[in-house]
């Protein structure tokens, strides 16, 4: 027989039972957008923390106390002003160091207030990080070393306190404590639902006031150039070793960052389209199970075309055509759905979705091979069908 | 020629025939009396656990499914009593269905089953699919569609025993100008008498046994046999 009539005689039989083809293939639709949806979000999320962890800067070392590793609970750092020091002579300059104190604090303008992330800053800040103003001007150097109350509000904090209003010179309270705007950020957006424009940046003197603390949280350093990273983090580490004896530092690299980070999301991607498949095996369970309900059925047809010379092999390929065409039109649908749930994902909320084009072949693939894998047992069985007593079934 | 001796299953005990180009035969006999067996091994749709069965020449013992297949397929047509039509598929379709299997290309399929059936005289009920048609008309389309082929040997079970007695007998009318016509053996297997009595040869057969075998002059309306 003829491939091309094989694949008419699919289409025909898929045709005469239209229902029943439609919820065949649902079960596969769903499993294949599932897994492009999936893949896509995992993909996304990947994709996202990248450019953030690159739009940091460039050449950035984060120190920290403690090792470096995830789901380890944040240890009170040690560190105070004077090793903020001591690093500063070891980079070669205040202007290539960054410390952070942060604290979740309440701040108030007037009668409406939240609850922000207070980070205590040195006037460094925007030039190791990139970060840039809308309005007004960012801490001075006079205003760190004289602990001025002076405050540069994200973005999410400036609409939620002052509206429409231009937030620079007005009067705001944190932690209880009158501060006055000087600066706004320009919108960062959110990442991973966080809303990275609920920062209030005060001077790090002013903030160790506040909290009562002579702590610094973090610093991060901006090195020369690339190859200053390695050395130039042994010798801090070294150093706050030494200030800070039976306490581990950590200075981790952007690049190590992204290492950890991907390695998380590749696992979570991984676990997303191991579910996605499940859901795609179970639609192929269901394609094979119709496909046996189809060749019981159509017994009298398979005894006839028996009998009018149709090969075993003839009807195998048949009933394999039906198959791989359930599976194939329910991947295709499945592939759209997926990739226009995907879009809807990224636009309506949040979470971000990027749709790879390997998850979309490997989908089509999949689908496809559940329809052989899943096919051969009804269509084999079709194809050894005794043709007197298939002709004798009523 | 198709043959076959000394056959020994329980369906059939102890049969050798011959079927020769041409022969119009009927084999008759009461339900359980091996007669649909012995059509089915003629037909090459089943294969005889002992003994010899040859057909077109062929021992049917040595060929596999495959080649069992293309032999129906080329040498054998088959009309069964309940038509077995595809539903939801046109005249046309039906007819040209065994040409599918022989790799005959579409065009070439409608042309020819289109001839056959004119031939059986339905050329006005091409694209009328098989509930459009009558009990008569379906087992002309059978009949087209067995010999589209252009079988040597056109196997008949029971073809009028769905028919009233006037289809009936057209359609026997119609095998029997076929065979006339073109030369093909006809079979017709039956357990009625006044069918059986229609064919130049009539087997008789009763718990897998040959009964009968005679020769009757081909418009006599006698039962032959005992």
């Amino acid at each position: 027989m003829r491939l091309a009539e094989a694949w008419r005689v699919a289409l025909d039989a898929l045709r005469a039972n239209r229902l029943r083809s439609g919820l065949t293939m649902l079960g596969v639709v769903i499993g294949v957008a599932a897994v492009v949806v999936l893949v896509a979000i995992g993909t996304g999320a990947k994709q996202e923390v990248e450019s953030e962890v690159e739009g940091l800067g460039s050449n950035l070392l984060l120190v920290v106390p403690g090792q470096v590793s995830f789901g380890q609970a944040p240890t009170v750092s040690p560190m105070n002003l004077s090793d903020v020091d001591v690093v500063t002579r070891l980079a070669g300059g205040r202007d290539r160091v960054a410390p952070t104190v942060s604290s979740g604090e309440q701040v108030r303008a007037g009668t409406i207030s939240r609850f922000s992330n207070v980070l205590g800053v040195t006037e460094s800040t925007p030039r190791v990080f990139v970060r840039t103003l809308a309005h007004g001007t960012y801490l001075t150097r006079s205003d760190v070393d004289t602990g001025r109350r002076v405050a540069v509000l994200g973005y999410a904090v400036a609409q939620a306190l002052f509206g429409d209003r231009d937030p620079v010179g007005q009067q705001m309270d944190v932690a209880g404590v009158r501060f006055r705007v000087v600066g706004v950020f320009t919108r960062l957006g959110q990442s991973l639902g966080v809303d990275r424009d609920d920062e209030v940046h005060i001077p790090i003197t002013a903030a160790q006031r506040l909290l009562g603390t002579s702590r610094v949280d973090g610093l991060a350093v901006k090195a020369t150039d690339q190859s200053e990273l390695g050395p130039l983090g042994a010798r801090i580490v070294a150093a706050l070793g030494k200030r800070h004896p039976g306490t581990q530092f950590s200075a981790v690299t952007q690049d190590q960052i992204l290492g950890v980070l991907g390695k998380i999301l590749g696992v979570l991607t991984g676990v997303l389209a191991a579910i996605a498949g499940i859901s795609l095996l179970v639609g192929g369970v269901g394609v094979s199970n119709i496909m046996l309900v189809s060749v019981r059925e159509r017994t009298r047809e398979i005894g006839l075309r028996k009998a009018v010379g149709a090969r075993p092999r003839d009807i195998v390929v048949q009933f394999l055509i039906e198959a791989v065409l359930l599976t194939a039109i329910g991947g295709l649908t499945g592939i759209g759905l997926g990739i226009g749930g995907a879009l809807l994902v990224a636009a309506l909320s949040p979470v971000p979705a990027a749709v790879t084009w390997w998850a979309v072949a490997l989908a089509f693939g999949v689908s496809a091979g559940v329809g052989i894998l899943f096919g051969v047992v009804p269509a084999q069985r079709a194809g050894r069908l005794d043709p007197v007593v298939a002709l004798r079934t009523e | 020629m198709y043959r076959m001796e000394g056959l020994e299953v329980p369906a059939l005990r102890g049969v050798t025939l011959t079927v020769a180009r041409g022969d119009y035969l009927a084999i008759a006999g009461p339900s359980g009396s091996g007669k649909s067996t012995l059509m089915h091994l003629l037909g090459g749709l089943d294969r005889p656990t002992t003994g010899q069965l040859s057909i077109d020449g062929r021992d049917v013992t040595q060929l596999s499914a495959t080649d069992l297949a293309q032999l129906r397929n080329r040498t054998i047509g088959f009309v069964f009593q309940s038509f077995h039509l595809l539903p939801r598929t046109s005249a046309v379709d039906n007819v040209g269905m065994p040409l599918v299997y022989a790799g005959v290309r579409a065009a070439v399929r409608r042309e020819r089953a289109t001839e056959m059936l004119d031939r059986v005289g339905l050329a006005h009920r091409l694209s009328h699919r098989p509930n459009q048609l009558s009990g008569g008309e379906q087992q002309r389309v059978a009949i087209a569609r067995a010999l589209v082929t252009a079988p040597s040997l056109l196997l008949a079970d029971e073809p009028t025993g769905n028919l009233d007695s006037a289809t009936g007998a057209d359609v026997l009318a119609l095998l029997e100008s076929l065979n006339e016509s073109s030369g093909v053996a006809v079979v017709l297997v039956t357990h009625d008498h006044e069918v059986a009595a229609r064919a130049r040869r009539q087997i008789r057969m009763r718990d897998g046994l040959v009964v009968a075998d005679s020769v009757v002059v081909a418009d006599a309306a006698q039962v032959g046999g005992p």
